[in-house]
């Protein structure tokens, strides 16, 4: 049939660009494997490499909804210093149960967000100058609360989420001590993966569309069981499923389900993409606007939490710079920078990138100053090549 | 022989692969005006780029000789410095900079050290605007201050700073009503006479009968024919079967209307300014619709026909509305665009691109945009798989021309964006569809297949208001017109009584009336 085929085709263009952007990740991770003599391929490095980037992911995941109306949020670092700090002063010095404290803090977060899709939705305040602000505010309100020094130790059950791992069960094979949860749960995403594709193509076959041909479908199945399952068994051999892994495997889950499927989502990109018909077209697009910051709020407190947890302290410099991480992920993930385009599948590999670029070039003993430099180069470079590609394709 | 001062000789230009121009060939003589028409894509933009070196030298292949030497334009300022000077439909005036900075930008007058010499500036754009008719304009005025007519001028005036041998005007009157389009016809004839040469596009055939001494059609990137003032027939009918290929009989297609009761109706309508609130934009409007007709809103441009037709559509203009509307004899409240939408009310802007796509998004995803919460989703989920069924339904229904529904609603032609546009409207199952200007900029079997479209709106039993400038197409396919002037009803009209001369009396009588009051 002709509608589908065509169909097909342009769904195939986009996939090409994450795949793109996928190959590009593998390639620079294997690049440092030969560099770094197989390092960080080590269980033990990749624990880190998701520890470290964690919060990093779950930035970006928040921030991809502002790059997508074309904005950005710059109070982020800020935001997850001060959630971090007022969390650990609440636990700390007002005894407050961790999890009520965790709770507290989330909406606290909400209401930060809250707070700034103010000025920015209703107020017509730009997003740049509203979040430039904030930033200041937050920041200057993080040593204010904390007095200037460092909060800590934080009380174990605080800072499993962010160090901690879920439940483990430990067995040996050959004198390999191995943890079997993991193992399990790469199983079980296998799956559920191979579940929900089978469910996928059913469905438009009922419709009579077209769909790949079963080779390729076997093929893409099995790259991606492969990789899931390279990572779970890695784990395995360590310490089993970080705690902050769940939690953003949940958090990409939801997010990417939000951007592509439901009518929030698809009236975010109708924002970005163009506010004036969007309003024409009956989306109430101050309100999208304002729960987007609202959003970025919520997740700010969340990388708040992990990051103070994973320091098992709440410290003034907390999150420096982090904002401008996360910005870069998006770009760097194929986000248009005026806005309307971009995927959080995108963002998430754009600051998996930029982690195994930090992680690489950590284990070759490259120093921090020329990282940036690499990083910086690296934003310019995938951006140009995104600009010129689009250029020539249209 | 005539004074030739441009011939364009074998142009070639390809786009990847595709042959815009095929093979074209234009003479122009001096002190002439010389129309460009074709249907939208048929390359007439293509070949003015040429000329004018957007695309240099080199980049296309053919010769062009101007006055008499071979020209190879390297980039726009060369061409400029020969005295080819192109204004583009675009306006590509700096909205914040007054009129006489816009117009010597990029050509400023300087004395020695490159330090712009401003009382000198000011008196030359002066006496440039007093032989373009606009002697009493102030020429320290910001450009955004003016009407898109007065802007045009600007744009004309600029060219002529520039000392201008041969101007290039793409669709000058595309965005201006019957009166400003007429004026500037008369600027171009007195430029003319000044022995300044013309090419003009236009999609207006009518006006190019009018003031056109050769016509060249383009048709699918080739020359066709070049009609002559005095040797050949300039009527509109003669120019559209060189641009179709064939004859065209009938413009508009017939109808038969079946009104049934009144569906839509607005009482006492009046408006503000959103900036201003003390002003009054619409006043004391009333209009009904009946179910299956077709109602025309005509009105000279900043009569309050846009404004009125967003003001009701959900407040999408205005502060202070007051009024009543009233749909199927209910009277309904509609505090936002999403109310107008769920009480069965569609507005196309007349703007497409800013206004009415997504540019960026495929055909699908723009057709579904306004439905998709009542329609295509369910808790919130889309359904991907009926927007497709959907968006292909109204592909082939509205004989919309792309590869498939995933191309980019940027990369379509006007005719198929305002296709898109309206599939997208007719999905939210409306009852009451309002069209502004739905045929602006597209050409001549687009505009054909649009009418047949409100045509089946109509017979569907739907209530359409149809907001146009061309007045001969509201005379072609309306039942009713209303005359909106100076933001009220000026008259009425019905089918029997249907001419432009009746439509402008009206207008006329209207502003005399009103003047002393005001």
């Amino acid at each position: 049939m002709n509608t589908s085929s065509l169909a097909k085709k342009k769904s195939g263009s986009t996939d090409i660009k994450q795949y793109g952007m996928l190959i590009a990740l593998i390639l620079i991770y294997s690049i440092f494997n030969l560099l770094s003599g197989g390092k960080n391929v080590s269980p033990m490095n990749i624990n880190n490499l998701i520890m470290q980037n964690s919060y990093v992911v779950i930035l970006a995941v928040g921030m991809l909804l502002c790059v997508l109306t074309g904005n950005v949020d710059l109070s982020v670092g800020s935001v997850v210093a001060f959630t971090g700090a007022a969390c650990a002063i609440m636990v700390l010095d007002l005894h407050i149960p961790t999890p009520a404290a965790f709770l507290g803090i989330l909406v606290c977060g909400l209401l930060v967000g809250a707070w700034q899709g103010f000025f920015i939705a209703y107020l017509k305040v730009p997003a740049f100058v509203v979040t430039l602000a904030n930033m200041l505010i937050f920041r200057g309100l993080t040593m204010v609360i904390l007095g200037g020094q460092t909060k800590g130790p934080l009380p174990t059950e605080y800072i499993q989420i962010g160090a901690g791992y879920l439940p483990e069960i430990y067995t040996n094979i050959g004198g390999q001590k191995i943890e079997l949860l993991s193992i399990l749960a790469g199983f079980i995403a296998s799956l559920i993966v191979i579940y929900l594709e089978i469910r996928s193509v059913n469905k438009k076959k009922s419709y009579g569309f077209e769909v790949p041909a079963a080779w390729q479908e076997v093929l893409k199945l099995a790259v991606i069981i492969l990789i899931i399952n390279f990572f779970t068994v890695k784990l395995s051999l360590y310490n089993g499923l970080p705690v902050v892994l769940a939690l953003m495997l949940v958090l990409i889950i939801i997010y990417t389900f939000i951007t592509n499927n439901t009518v929030p989502g698809r009236q975010i990109y109708a924002v970005g993409g163009n506010e004036k018909a969007a309003r024409l077209s009956g989306i109430k697009t101050q309100r999208v606007m304002f729960w987007i910051y609202v959003s970025m709020g919520l997740m700010s407190a969340l990388a708040g939490i992990v990051l103070s947890a994973r320091n098992a302290s709440a410290t003034p410099k907390a999150g420096d710079g982090f904002e401008l991480d996360a910005i870069a992920s998006c770009y760097i993930g194929g986000a248009a920078a005026l806005g309307g385009s971009g995927t959080i599948l995108g963002a998430v590999i754009g600051a998996l990138i930029m982690g195994v670029l930090n992680n690489g070039m950590s284990l070759i003993g490259w120093s921090v100053d020329i990282q940036r430099v690499v990083k910086g180069l690296v934003l310019l470079g995938a951006v140009t090549i995104d600009l010129i590609s689009k250029k020539k394709a249209s | 022989m005539a004074d030739v001062i441009l011939e364009m000789k074998h142009i070639t230009k390809e786009f990847s692969g595709v042959k815009a121009l095929d093979d074209v060939n234009l003479t122009v003589e001096r002190g002439e005006i010389h129309a460009l028409c074709g249907e939208n894509g048929a390359g007439k933009s293509t070949l003015m780029n040429i000329l004018s070196a957007v695309y240099p030298y080199g980049d296309y292949s053919g010769e062009i000789l101007y006055n008499g030497e071979e020209g190879k334009f390297r980039d726009i300022r060369d061409s400029e410095r020969k005295g080819i000077v192109i204004i583009h439909q675009e306006l590509a005036l700096s909205p914040y900079l007054s009129i006489a900075e816009n117009v010597f930008l990029g050509n400023e007058i300087t004395n020695i050290n490159n330090v712009i010499d401003w009382s000198k500036t000011r008196q030359k754009a002066k006496e440039i605007l007093e032989k373009i008719g606009l002697p009493d304009e102030n020429v320290n005025l910001p450009v955004n201050k003016l009407s898109v007519g007065k802007q045009q001028l600007v744009e004309i005036a600029k060219a002529l700073a520039k000392k201008v041998e041969l101007l290039i005007l793409d669709e000058p009157t595309a965005s201006l009503n019957d009166e400003d389009s007429k004026k500037l016809l008369n600027i171009i004839l007195g430029l003319k006479e000044r022995g300044i040469t013309c090419i003009m596009i236009s999609h207006k055939l009518n006006e190019l009968s009018q003031v056109a001494d050769s016509i060249t059609v383009i048709r699918d990137g080739k020359t066709i024919e070049t009609l002559k003032k005095g040797k050949d027939d300039l009527n509109e009918d003669r120019i559209i079967k060189g641009m179709v290929g064939r004859e065209l009989t009938n413009r508009y297609p017939p109808r038969e209307s079946k009104l049934g009761d009144v569906a839509f109706e607005v009482r006492d309508w009046t408006v503000h300014h959103p900036d201003d609130p003390e002003r009054v934009v619409l006043k004391d409007v009333n209009f009904n619709v009946r179910k299956g007709e077709v109602v025309g809103f005509a009105g000279l441009m900043g009569a309050g026909r846009t404004e009125l037709a967003m003001s009701i559509f959900g407040k999408s203009y205005g502060t202070s509305i007051s009024g009543e509307i009233y749909k199927d004899g209910k009277k309904l409240v509609l505090r936002d665009v999403q109310d107008a939408i769920r009480n069965g009310i569609a507005y196309t802007s007349e703007d497409r691109k800013d206004y009415g796509l997504v540019l960026i998004n495929d055909v699908r995803w723009n057709m579904t945009l306004s439905s998709l919460r009542d329609r295509f989703s369910r808790h919130w989920v889309i359904d991907k798989n009926e927007e497709i069924v959907a968006a292909e339904e109204y592909r082939k229904k509205l004989n919309i021309k792309t590869h498939s529904i995933k191309q980019i609603t940027g990369s379509l032609s006007g005719g198929n964006q305002q296709k898109v546009v309206l599939s997208k409207w007719i999905l939210t199952n409306p009852d009451v569809l309002i069209l502004d200007e739905p045929t602006r900029g597209i050409d001549v079997g687009a505009k054909y297949e649009i009418y047949e479209i409100i045509n089946d709106l109509a017979k569907a039993g739907k209530a359409v208001i149809f907001i146009s400038s061309e007045m001969p197409e509201l005379l072609g396919i309306c039942d009713r017109i209303y005359v909106l002037n100076q933001g009220e009803i000026a008259g009425e009209l019905d089918k029997e009584d249907f001419s432009q001369e009746m439509i402008m009396k009206i207008i006329m009588s209207h502003t005399r009336r009103e003047k002393p009051t005001i």
